[in-house]
This record gives structure tokens, C-alpha cells and sequence, in this order.
């Protein structure tokens, strides 16, 4: 068994398109939420949404390459290369060889495909682009991180909503934990803004017309994000013996089923995920200090979520701080895992808690600290980032500060 | 349109998407006698517009309490409709 360190970040978000803007934009507590474009908001209820800004696939990728590339493929790459440069990997043919890929999507390139079937339903053509099936498939980002870097060992996809990117994670923390895979590529990416995607989330009507207001009595829904984030995990002594300093140390993953309803949560699935994840670290629940919560900014998840905490913490719930980055960088689904992960990872870092932004008034029914508004300087030993999915599917991952 | 008929097209609505009996849906059916969770009644709010041509606004809908209430906040909602609105 080895202990496990994260070397490496990348992002690309509504906060900025690498992970020290994502980061500046978090502790300053500046939301991304933007009025929506490239889409008809006047076909939709809701109109704002937290994108991705100051893409240019051109600056990134050739033509050639994009014809192929969804953009969330394209964002995964664009991630996966930032933190493979940080972690500064000196790739040999065995590493290559033995590596793994592990990514979280949800939607994969949906987008792509309804494009594609745009033409069929719409414009009265007969036949669908034969690209469209390499664009749409769910498992395209994992499969372009691997061909761009040569890397040939385990790597796979996995799809479980809200959670994905958790799950993509936790899996690849545990090869390189067990030995299976001596480095790996871990996170998720997302590309959620195309019309069929936008109505279908319309008609689930958890999406705000405001913003997103995590634990505030105001809140009236999560608004949706895009963009990617990839970690590099590796055992800390390689990381060591090549001189690198470790970002922070992965220490748990957790996951549940509540194995209830399709879409409304129960507190019991995700205190069982926390209490699996802190069990799996051997953490104490009085050593973690910070919670990178869900917080979607619904209704039912804002409210289960703290009797989830409650219950998992006991009276040590009221000495957390808990805050909800989604408040800056939207609900970016597949991808969201990831970036939380990358949040948590930060604020161990740095010892700054970034906040819930967008507060308001307090709910009682959802009473933690919060962290209301401003970034917080806090020495955290260890942090959880929670990730609870539509479909009652559960993930948490556990974190701990290095020296 | 008689407030009679809104009201036997609305329990049709919902014993339709819900799938049970017309005559177990009464207007002083409680959402949990009907066994409707919060997944059944965006089905049934989404029936409701197409029955209607209407738009039921998420928070409106949010604040409904039981059948009754549905019944008139569509009524209110089909007025509205046939009503001109003030700039037209």
C-alpha cells in the first residue's frame, strides 16, 4: 500500500482557465454566473448559467483535432495537460505502459450528438455525420488524454451524474494506493449548454432564475457550469524521489447507494459515503476541518446534506466549516467531483477556506459555518469534498495537508 | 370553459401521468393519499401545460399545497390567458 499525493491540477472553468485564476476567483469570492451565450435563452425559463469564457479551441487544438473533439473532450485535454506539466512527470516507456486514466462525465458529448440529430429531426436530412458517434461517447475525454500522452494502462469512463468525477477519482487513488497503476490522470469534464440539455433541465425545475445561493433561505436552485478539472495522483515516495512537493496527500474515498429514489435524496446514503470515506483515510472525524459540501442550492440538497453532515459529525458538526463552491462555478455535473476535489486540495494548500458566495440570510434548517461570502484563513489538517448524485449514487473523497 | 370542466381535465391529468383510477382522484385528495413525490408532480405540471397550453411557473408551483389549489391556480392561469394583456 502506498500513501498517495496529488502533484498536479488542472482546470478549466467559469473562474478562469487554468487553476490559478480558478483559485484567485474562489478566495475572492467572485462568482462566474454570467448570463448564458451561444444559446437561445429565449427559448429557456432560466437565463444564466457559469461558462466558460475566452475559449479558443484553435489556441489549444488543430482543426483536425477539434473536428473529432466535443468540447467537453477538448476541456479534459486542456485540464489534463495543466496538471500533468505541474506535476512535472518524467514519462519512461514503462510509465507510459502502466498509468491509468480515470475521468467522470456525465453527458459526455451529448451536445455533439444533437447536433447531429438536429439535422435528422429538423433539417430534413437522412443521414447523421459519421464523426458523431466519436464525438458523443462518454468515454472520448479518456480516451484523448491517453492518446495525447501515450498512455496505455488502465483507463476508463465513469458515468454517475453529479457524482462522476468523485467516483473517476476515488477508483484511481485506489490503483495507485493498491500499486495497480504506479501514476494516474484523475477528474472529470463537462460541456452541459445545448438546447435538448438546457430544456431537459428546465423541466426538472431545480434551476435557478437567479443564482446560486448554497444554504441561504433565498436560494431557489443551482445553476449550471462547465469545464474540467484533472489531478495527477502518485505515490509520495515517487513523488519525493523526483524532488516534487506534494500539493496535498489523498487519504479516503467513500462511496453509497441510498437505493431509494430516482431523484429526491435521503440524509442516511451520503453520512454512510462520509463515514465510508473517513473510515478508509483512518481519520478521525474531529481531525477534518473543512467540508467542500454538495451544496447544490436546492431545496432537498441543501437540507439533507446538513442532516448528513450532522449525522456523520455528531456535535463536531458545529466546528466545520462546510461552503459550496458551486456558488462560483455553477453546477458544472460530471466535472463538478473535480473541481470541488481541486477547491479542497487548494484550501489545504494555502489555508484559506473559500466561501459560499452568493449568501444571503440564513436557513435554519441548514445550519452550519457556512463561511458566508469571504474566503477564510484556516490551517485545515483534512477536508472532505462531497458529491452526491441524482439517482441516490454517493462519493467522498478525503484529503490531508502535507508539511 | 366552465370551472367544472378545468377541474375533471386536471384530475385526469393527474390520474394519467400518476397511472391510477380517475375516480381515486378527488379534489380533496391529498398529494400523499395519491402517493405523488416531488418527481410525480413535475410529471403532472408538465401534463398540466400541455393540457392547458399553458407555462406553470416553477415557483407558483413550488407553493401548491393539494389539488385544490391546482385546480385554481390553472383557472387563474386560463384567465390570464384569455385576458389582453396591457400592452397589446
Amino acid at each position: 500500500m502506498h500513501r498517495v499525493v496529488v502533484t498536479g491540477t488542472g482546470v478549466i472553468s467559469a473562474l478562469g482557465n487554468n487553476t490559478s485564476d480558478f483559485w484567485q476567483s474562489l478566495v475572492s469570492g467572485t462568482s462566474g454566473i454570467r448570463e448564458m451565450v451561444d444559446v437561445d435563452i429565449s427559448q429557456i425559463r432560466f437565463q444564466n448559467g457559469a461558462q466558460v469564457r475566452n475559449y479558443v479551441s484553435e489556441e489549444h487544438f488543430a482543426a483536425k483535432d477539434t473536428d473529432v473533439m466535443d468540447r467537453f473532450a477538448q476541456f479534459a485535454v486542456v485540464a489534463a495537460r495543466e496538471a500533468i506539466a505541474q506535476a512535472g512527470i518524467e514519462w519512461t516507456a514503462s510509465l507510459r505502459e502502466t498509468a491509468a486514466v480515470v475521468t467522470g462525465s456525465c453527458l459526455g458529448g451529448r451536445g455533439a450528438e444533437e447536433a447531429g440529430y438536429w439535422e435528422l429531426f429538423h433539417n430534413g436530412k437522412s443521414r447523421v455525420h459519421p464523426y458523431t458517434i466519436p464525438l458523443g461517447m462518454s468515454n472520448a475525454g479518456t480516451s484523448h488524454i491517453s492518446m495525447q500522452f501515450g498512455i496505455e494502462g488502465p483507463a476508463y469512463n465513469l458515468s454517475t451524474a453529479c457524482a462522476s468525477s468523485a467516483h473517476a477519482i476515488g477508483h484511481a487513488f485506489w490503483m495507485v494506493r493498491s500499486g495497480v497503476a504506479p501514476l494516474a490522470i484523475a477528474g472529470g469534464s463537462e460541456a452541459p449548454f445545448f438546447l435538448g440539455g438546457l430544456k431537459a433541465w428546465e423541466a426538472m425545475r431545480v434551476v435557478s432564475k437567479d443564482t446560486c445561493r448554497p444554504f441561504s433561505a433565498e436560494r431557489s436552485g443551482l445553476i449550471l457550469g462547465e469545464g474540467a478539472a484533472m489531478l495527477v495522483l502518485e505515490p509520495l515516495e515517487a513523488a519525493l524521489a523526483r524532488g516534487v512537493r506534494p500539493l496535498a496527500e489523498i487519504v479516503g474515498f467513500g462511496m453509497s447507494a441510498d437505493a431509494g429514489h430516482i431523484t429526491q435524496p435521503v440524509a442516511k446514503g451520503p453520512a454512510r459515503a462520509m463515514r465510508m470515506a473517513l473510515r478508509d483515510a483512518a481519520l478521525a472525524p474531529e481531525q477534518v476541518g473543512y467540508i467542500n459540501a454538495h451544496g447544490t442550492a436546492t431545496e432537498a440538497n441543501d437540507r439533507i446534506e446538513t442532516a448528513s453532515i450532522r449525522e456523520t459529525f455528531g456535535a463536531h458538526a458545529d466546528k466545520l466549516a462546510v461552503s459550496s463552491t458551486k456558488s462560483m462555478h455553477g453546477h458544472a455535473l460530471g466535472a463538478a467531483g473535480a473541481l470541488e476535489a481541486v477547491a479542497g486540495i487548494l484550501s489545504l494548500r494555502h489555508g484559506i477556506l473559500p466561501p459560499t458566495a452568493n449568501f444571503l440570510t440564513a436557513d435554519p434548517a441548514c445550519d452550519l459555518d457556512i463561511v458566508p461570502n469571504q474566503a477564510r484563513t484556516a490551517a485545515v489538517e483534512a477536508c472532505l469534498s462531497n458529491s452526491f448524485a441524482f439517482g441516490g449514487l454517493n462519493a467522498v473523497l478525503a484529503f490531508k495537508s502535507l508539511p | 370553459m366552465t370551472d367544472h370542466s378545468i377541474q375533471d381535465r386536471v384530475l385526469k391529468v393527474i390520474a394519467t401521468t400518476k397511472r391510477i383510477p380517475l375516480e381515486s382522484v378527488l379534489p380533496d385528495s391529498s398529494f400523499e393519499s395519491l402517493g405523488i413525490d416531488s418527481l410525480d408532480r413535475l410529471n403532472i405540471l408538465f401534463g398540466l401545460e400541455s393540457e392547458f397550453d399553458i407555462e406553470i411557473n416553477d415557483e407558483d408551483a413550488k407553493h401548491i399545497q393539494n389539488i385544490h389549489e391546482m385546480i385554481e391556480g390553472i383557472t387563474q392561469l386560463l384567465q390570464a390567458k384569455a385576458a389582453p394583456s396591457p400592452g397589446e
